[in-house]
């Protein structure tokens, strides 16, 4: 029973960083270093110990219509290793980047407070508690997100901080209605008496929840928030913001409630496919236009959420499978293609791509995991991209519903162009540069480890080895009534 | 019914203060008041007329509201706390680097 | 006498109910499983007894009367003691924050097991987390814009 660790472990860490924290930040390093490496392994190991299993666990022994579970399936445990893995990265390369912001454990004791909220929202089964530890997921990332303590920051945080606040009453309203409604707040119970309510209350709900997890998850209208945040933060915590917040907080709790919960109404799924294209498209050019090397990445991650949207919003198996493929992929690239423009910003003092050039020679490393991670996330061949978007376009093919394959061509192709425009002015551009710092170990040992994933990524879907790593978590994605059946009737 | 409607618009106030005021204390105020008006819908629904507080004192406590939405109202008050604090926080570092509270002038990022 | 602050009436006044007010916070925690209240309700009392003194006094005097970087410390550790109590029920009782302990009489004050355990931390993790939060906003200078 390995469940309650998973929050318990960053937590505690979380605690003993603030009190043992002291002047300089050694205890902060080891700390959430040791943390996120033990949750990492637990992540992986009670994944392949699931085999598409249910685990269910009554806190405090209370039994399930009174107290709270946590619940583990596949999803649960693959959105975990997702989560542990980008973390381990980032405390690695957290490690020099922060000291050039200031030696200072607070910012390892709110790394691991995001960590708890993100664990708990993922494990959680009950929705209150849900809405809880997304709170506390969203605090810590407010105040990572000023953590550069520049005006920027500041400006980007309270954006970010007046957005979280809206998207969270519209849950918590949501959540109110649905218990007045179900009279029960865990998750499954739920799903059992939604066939029985009125069909426009469901609507109304779904509606809520849709305005509110869709701002978390910056889907296109809802995404004004993200470019700031996202390239403001320091480029760890933007490669944890991009690669998993979003997904957590946003596209795991609108899978786990519009699938498992309200069971997919028709209705959702076609505004999943309209906010889908449409943050594709819109982001996709926007992405283009930017001259900020992170925030051109910050639109490009809408744009990729575009494709998640898309494919949960098609709804067939292949679909479902494209995108929690999808998922997996760009969480890896887009945190390396973060960490790259975090090094580059940190090496050169700018991010500004009009005053990059040669990069080739000046950061070899930085420049090579950015060319792997620039061809894996336009959908180029032999990286895990192509796979994904391969699996999602045609899905989209086999659902009748050509417009939709070519606008997710068309959407790769601005992807293509938007990333490409990072290696024309960064790698090949002759402009003089004069290094400020020098990469070091950690954030090099970061950057070549995505970088690796990315390669051998694409073999998730490799017969095989995708009856065990993606095709349970399809299964609980599309099997609502096992998930009900596996968390209640025991 | 009416109780309801009152209690929306009040969340339609602090809506309208988020969307349209350009003062950040205003903003701050505006998202407690859309808080305050979530929290009174979640106390309406356990509200039942005539019914106690839900603690045990005797044999037969005849019927009780429900206690649930009250504690969650109490955990949504202290997250709703914590919003507060790290707002104001923020908003006072803002008014250091730009030396004013209007939203209008404080905009350095675009696009 | 200081001059920073408010006035001698309300320093005195101060003086007096600030051992009151904690008083009866201890007494709202210590009753928390019994009667309305609790560990936060309790708590939150309890940082405004202190707040009352950082209003009344200033913030240098409080400053000194109160040691600010072992309340830090208690907010820590009264935290970590949480988890270790939510741990003990994970070995003694097999699920975390399960009860371990006697659950006593009804309305009896030992009673009800970990929970007046647990009130009394929660208690101290509020009270002191709201007074920090007010007394480092309460230190911010109000310097004007130097960054634009």
């Amino acid at each position: 029973m390995m469940l309650p660790y998973f929050i318990i472990i960053p937590l505690l860490a979380a605690f003993l960083i603030t009190l043992i924290g002291g002047k300089r930040d050694i205890w902060g390093i080891a700390l959430s270093m040791i943390a996120t490496a033990a949750l990492l392994i637990m992540s992986l190991v009670s994944f392949l110990q699931l085999r598409g299993e249910t685990i269910v666990y009554e806190m405090g022994n209370w039994q399930l219509p009174l107290g709270i579970a946590l619940v583990m399936d596949s999803l649960s445990g693959f959105m975990l290793i997702i989560v542990s893995l980008v973390a381990l990265t980032s405390v690695v390369y957290s490690i020099q980047y922060v000291r050039h912001l200031g030696q200072d454990f607070k910012y390892y004791a709110l790394f691991m407070f995001m960590l708890t909220g993100m664990n708990g929202v993922i494990l959680t089964g009950d929705i209150f508690n849900l809405f809880v530890f997304m709170e506390i997921a969203l605090f810590a990332a407010f105040a990572l997100v000023a953590y550069g303590c520049r005006a920027e920051e500041y400006e980007a945080a309270f954006k970010y901080a007046i957005m979280g606040a809206v998207s969270s009453t519209l849950i918590l309203i949501g959540i109110g209605v649905l218990y007045s409604a179900t009279s029960t707040l865990t998750m499954a119970r739920i799903a059992q008496a939604i066939p029985g309510l009125p069909s426009q209350i469901v609507l109304w709900i779904g509606g809520l929840f849709l305005a509110g997890f869709g701002l978390k998850a910056a889907a296109m209208p809802f995404h004004a928030w993200l470019p700031d945040a996202h390239s403001s933060a320091p480029a760890p915590i933007s490669s944890m913001l991009s690669g998993v917040l979003i997904k957590v907080l946003g596209i795991y709790a609108i899978i786990r409630l519009f699938f498992n919960v309200f069971d997919a109404p028709s209705a959702f799924l076609t505004i999943f496919i309209v906010i889908g294209s449409a943050s594709i498209l819109i982001s996709g050019f926007l992405a283009i236009i930017q001259w900020d090397f992170k925030r051109l990445l910050a639109y490009s991650s809408i744009s990729q959420i575009g494709y998640i949207l898309l494919g949960m919003g098609l709804a067939t198996p292949l679909a479902i499978l494209g995108a929690v493929f999808h998922l997996f992929n760009h969480a890896i690239f887009k945190s390396l293609l973060f960490y790259d423009a975090g090094s580059v910003e940190l090496a050169l003092g700018t991010r500004d791509l009009q005053k990059l050039g040669k990069l080739g020679k000046l950061l070899p490393v930085t420049s090579g995991t950015s060319i792997i991670a620039s061809l894996a996330i336009s959908g180029i061949p032999p990286f895990n991209g192509f796979f994904s978007k391969l699996i999602i376009i045609l899905a989209a093919i086999a659902a009748g519903q050509p417009v939709l394959a070519l606008l997710a061509i068309l959407g790769s192709i601005l992807t293509l162009a938007a990333v490409m425009k990072i290696q024309r002015y960064g790698l090949r551009q002759d402009v003089d540069v004069a290094p400020v710092e020098k990469i070091g170990l950690g954030m090099n040992i970061a950057m070549i480890l995505l970088a690796v994933i990315c390669i051998v990524g694409g073999l998730l879907i490799a017969p095989g080895i995708r009856e065990v790593a993606l095709d349970p978590v399809v299964n609980v994605i599309l099997e609502k009534a096992e998930y009900v059946q596996m968390v209640l009737g025991r | 019914m009416t109780v309801y409607l009152l209690c929306f618009a009040l969340f339609l106030v602090g809506l309208y203060g988020v969307l349209a005021k350009r003062d950040l204390i205003k903003i701050i105020l505006s998202i407690g008041i859309m808080g305050y008006a979530a929290n009174l819908f979640l106390i309406l629904f356990g509200y039942k007329r005539g019914a106690t507080f839900p603690i045990l004192t005797g044999a037969n406590p005849g019927p009780m509201v429900d206690p649930l939405p009250q504690a969650l109202v109490l955990t949504s008050i202290v997250i709703e706390l914590g919003t507060t604090a790290l707002l104001v926080a923020l908003v006072v570092r803002l008014f250091q680097k730009y030396g004013t509270f209007d939203i209008a002038k404080i905009r350095r990022l675009r696009g | 006498m200081n001059k920073t602050g408010m006035t001698l009436i309300v320093k005195t006044v101060t003086r007096i109910t600030v051992w009151m007010i904690l008083l009866y916070g201890f007494y709202i925690i210590l009753h928390g499983h019994l009667t309305p209240g609790g560990g936060f309700g309790g708590g939150v009392i309890l940082a405004l007894a202190l707040l009352n003194v950082l209003l009344a006094y200033g913030r240098d005097y409080t400053g000194k009367w109160l040691n600010i970087p072992l309340l830090e410390h208690v907010e820590s550790a009264s935290a970590l003691l949480f988890l270790v109590v939510g741990f003990l029920g994970i070995v003694v009782a097999g699920s975390f924050l399960a009860n371990f302990l006697s659950k006593g009489q009804l309305f009896a004050i030992l009673s009800a097991g970990t929970i007046p355990l647990l009130n009394i931390i929660i208690g101290f993790k509020v009270a002191m987390s709201l007074f920090l939060v007010v007394w480092v906003l309460a230190g911010i200078k109000m310097s004007k814009g130097d960054a634009v």
